[in-house]
């Protein structure tokens, strides 16, 4: 068979970081063909390749479709040549109906003046296809997120589509639903459409596809044909990398437990009967470094918040205790007066004020310990930015540099600074090294270990498994709101994570 | 020293531009502006604009806007006409029960946006119309005055000279050169400061040159005083409130909170800052600086109108812009709602001396207030490459 679609030596930089490195992946004509592999391995940065996200010249290599060499500018450009991405976040406007949203941008017109007669005829057509019983004129926002996806199918399916790119299409459904989706793509392959599927769920890829291509830190690790394969093969495959020593090693020996957290349980803050948290019960000792691992989506970052004074979600329950002390946070003030911190996971949204100084992003969460009376005293306040400019190796002129000028690793160490000035006991950091080079995450992990060689105790989530693995003295597994393992160091390995995570 | 005024540019930029406008009238009004009564006028006549445009600037700095203060203002001044006047109720109780009024609605205001999230547009729209009706509610539709003396002695009043000057106010004088000595001494003591800190310091020519053009300034203010009146009672009053406001938005944690909740409000929730909180107090204060502007006004104006305080959240919203804030959030001083003030203040009356149309003079202010924005924008953009390249260094 022919390839109807090579993507040869594709190597995409953003800044210094090295996202894709020489990958390279090839699809034949009406097959499903899956790309697994790990957070921040490359899949979402390939497939935007492939669609022209990142347009021709943002990248190295070659993609060749049909034959001829494709040197796609925007979307646009791969859409006419019936290549259709659809992202992990949906791009449906809630407020549009059904039909207004399938024909949005190719609207069924003549003159400027929109056919609706043609234009419901031909979703009705559409819906019928993905097999979605919906009346065309419902409002997107009024319909399931399981619906919403085939609807994007649809959309997908309007335009000519010849190579259909799902990213994580299953990772906001329901079994049901996945499985219907799962069916569909099997429909549409009968039809001929190439189909390119990124997944974490090991079974649907399993279950579906022809061909597996696995990526592994921006590399391609191997490609393989769907027979005579397991799941442990490929989550070898995803992992199986040689572990260097990139963690200092850290000699502490975790004391009393400090905190502990007892049957936890939160529900989203805008749909009220939706559970998001699953009553969680975890404890973290003096100088202990503890792991929270699982895929994005596990609900790790809104069970952190939550913790963090109620930052997330409502209807809380459960009992945060102390050292001893049996908390009620009402407010995040209260929880930082408490000795608990919380970094988060989005340092430009969240973390920084990106207009702001280095010096006062510093000092934002404890103005409190700079001031005389009510006065801040700017000298002080300088002081100690200065100070953590040194201890921390901020790499900035002075520290009267605005965020957003900086880099990302040295953001992050400016938003770490702002929680080390608090002198939190609990720190709980998510996704500290998200994003940034291999020499600041360094710098950040030997922070870790100081913060616990003084007797505190660090929560650390991520989702890079060699990450916590290398960090944590113990794991805890997050799954779907849930705890649903916790490992020592010396049983967690990569597998046994991920093994955790897919039974349940 | 070229990167520290490049760097700075934004700040100088506005200053510029002040005395360009300043200059220009000047010269459209064969002098009249700033003749010494005429700044005096000047002075008295736009105040209001001054104290609308702080609190309007530390509402805009949270990214947000008050289109209610000018009903606000009108609504306070009917209500200490109502009592001073119609009932007779001692001046000093008036005044505080008006202000007290001014900051309720401030609160009602507050309310809805910080607590129960209405957009604030729709909230001061709906508080624009709501007090501009209670306004003609109160006063039945009439125009309430005269007012006892001692209630117009808050606008209208000068400070006695107790040197007795003989055509010249000797009291002027004095107070002028006291401000300038005490300006300097505190410049020389920041510097200090500053230099023993290892921190910023601007260059000692630039420093010197700012020590000169501030003193002159001052110099200048100390003869057209002289040369009327005295110092006008007003003044005293703006400058108790320059000083208050700048401390508060530059020096207290206050103030901080409100820059990081205009910055970043999810990062400032998660810094521990109360969000909502400083949401509604900046409301609250705007309030009671409308009451504050609407009390000067009808003081000035020596009653209470239906109509009063018309336009005077334009005229707010265009000084604090015009001074530099972002509609964006964040950014904005107390310094540039001065001189943003100044420049609504210098526009306003010279077209009047002019004799231009009230029609025509909106034309103006608007044309300006979209330059200065443009400015701004410009500006902005050289001094952030500015510093880019800087930093790249």
């Amino acid at each position: 068979m022919d390839a109807l679609l090579e993507m040869k030596s594709i190597t995409k930089r953003f800044d210094s970081v090295l996202a894709l490195d020489d990958v390279s992946m090839t699809a034949t004509e009406g097959e499903i063909h899956a790309i697994v592999g790990e957070n921040g391995a490359g899949k979402s940065t390939l497939m935007k390749i492939l669609s022209g996200v990142y347009a021709y010249g943002d990248y190295e290599g070659d993609i060749f479709y049909k034959g001829e060499q494709c040197r796609f500018k925007n979307i646009r450009e791969s859409e006419k040549q019936g290549i259709v991405i659809i992202h992990q976040e949906l791009a449906l406007i809630p407020y549009l109906s059904i039909s207004e949203n399938i024909f949005l941008g190719n609207e069924q017109a003549k003159k400027g003046v929109i056919n609706w007669h043609v234009t419901h005829q031909k979703t009705k057509e559409l819906l019928d296809k993905v097999g979605l019983r919906e009346d065309p004129h419902a409002l997107v926002s009024s319909i399931g997120v399981g619906k919403q996806q085939l609807v994007e199918i649809a959309k997908a399916l309007s335009k000519r589509v010849e190579v259909l790119v799902l990213d994580e299409p299953t990772a906001a459904l329901n079994d049901i639903e996945s499985e219907n989706l799962l069916n569909l793509l099997l429909e549409l392959k009968k039809e001929g459409i190439t189909c390119i599927l990124i997944s974490h769920k090991l079974n649907e890829v399993l279950k579906i596809s022809d061909q597996i291509t696995i990526l592994r830190d921006g590399k391609t690790v191997e490609t393989f044909p769907n027979e005579d394969v397991d799941e442990n093969r490929i989550i070898r495959g995803m992992v199986g990398r040689d572990i260097l020593d990139r963690f200092p090693a850290r000699d502490v020996t975790p004391g009393d437990v400090m905190l502990e957290v007892q049957d936890w349980n939160v529900f989203h803050p805008e749909i009220a009967d939706r559970k998001i948290i699953d009553n969680i019960s975890i404890h973290a000792r003096r100088g202990e470094v503890v792991g929270i691992a699982g895929l994005v989506g596990a609900g790790r970052t809104e069970f952190a918040m939550s913790l963090f004074g109620g930052a997330y979600g409502t209807k809380i329950s459960g009992t945060i205790i102390k050292d001893g002390e049996t908390l009620s946070l009402k407010s995040i003030s209260q929880a930082i007066d408490k000795g608990i911190a919380y970094l988060t996971e989005d340092r430009k949204q969240y973390g920084l004020i990106l207009d702001e100084t280095i010096c006062r992003n510093i000092s934002l969460a404890t103005l409190k310990s700079v001031c005389q009376n009510l006065t801040v005293d700017e000298f002080k306040e300088k002081r100690v930015a200065e100070d953590f400019r040194g201890k921390v190796d901020i790499r900035a002129k002075d520290v009267l540099q605005h965020a957003k000028n900086l880099s990302g690793g040295n953001q992050q160490k400016v938003v770490l600074s702002k929680w080390l000035f608090a002198d939190p006991d609990v720190l709980i950091l998510d996704e500290p090294t998200r994003g940034i080079d291999v020499g600041a995450k360094y710098e950040i992990y030997q922070i870790i270990n100081e913060l616990a060689r003084q007797g505190k105790c660090v929560i650390v989530i991520s989702s890079e498994l060699p990450e916590v693995i290398g960090l944590s003295d113990r794991v805890y597994i997050m799954n779907e709101g849930r705890i649903v393992g916790e490992l020592s160091k010396e049983e967690a390995t990569q597998e046994a994570i991920m093994e955790r995570i897919m039974e349940h | 020293m070229q990167g520290y005024i490049k760097e700075n540019m934004r700040q100088y930029g506005l200053v510029i531009a002040l005395v360009v406008i300043a200059v220009f009238f000047q010269i459209l009004t064969d002098g009249v502006t700033f003749q010494p009564r005429n700044v005096s006028i000047l002075i008295l006549q736009n105040s209001h604009i001054l104290i609308l445009a702080m609190g309007m600037t530390l509402v805009i700095v949270t990214g947000r806007i008050d289109l209610s203060v000018g009903s606000v203002a009108a609504f306070a001044g009917a209500v200490a006409g109502v009592l001073i006047v119609r009932m007779g109720v001692p001046v000093w109780l008036g005044i505080i029960a008006a202000l007290a009024i001014g900051a309720l609605a401030g609160a009602w205001h507050g309310f809805w946006i910080a607590y129960r999230g209405v957009p604030f547009f729709v909230v001061t729209l709906a508080g624009m119309m709501i007090f501009r009706g209670l306004t003609m509610l109160i006063l039945d539709g009439l125009f309430v005055g005269p007012f006892p003396a001692s209630f117009q002695m808050m606008s209208m009043g000068f400070i006695p000279d107790i040197f007795g000057g003989d055509g010249f106010n000797l009291m002027a004088v004095a107070v002028c050169a006291a401000l300038a000595l005490l300006f300097v001494i505190m410049e020389f003591r920041k510097r200090n400061i500053s230099q023993k800190y290892g921190v910023g310091a601007e260059p000692i020519l630039i420093f010197i040159l700012k020590l000169v053009v501030i003193v002159g300034v001052i110099g200048l203010f100390a003869y057209w005083f002289g040369a009327s009146d005295g110092i006008p009672n007003v003044l005293v009053v703006l400058g108790v409130m320059v000083v208050v406001y700048s401390y508060m938005a530059n020096k207290t944690i206050l103030g901080r909170h409100i820059y990081a909740t205009g910055g970043n409000p999810k990062t400032a929730e998660l810094s521990g800052i109360k969000v909502k909180r400083v949401v509604f107090w900046v409301y609250v204060n705007m309030g009671l600086l409308a009451a504050l502007a609407g009390l000067m006004s009808t003081a000035r104006l020596n009653s209470a109108m239906p109509r009063a305080g018309t336009g005077f959240e334009l005229e707010a919203i265009a000084a604090a812009f015009i001074g530099g804030a972002s509609p964006y959030g964040g950014v904005g001083k107390v310094s540039g709602a001065i001189i943003g003030a100044m420049v609504v203040g210098i526009i306003n009356n010279g077209l009047s001396i002019m004799g231009v149309s009230v029609e025509m003079r909106q034309v103006i202010t608007g044309v300006v207030l979209l330059a200065a924005v443009i400015f701004a924008a410009f500006t902005k953009n050289r001094a952030t490459k500015a510093k880019a390249s800087l930093e790249t260094d």
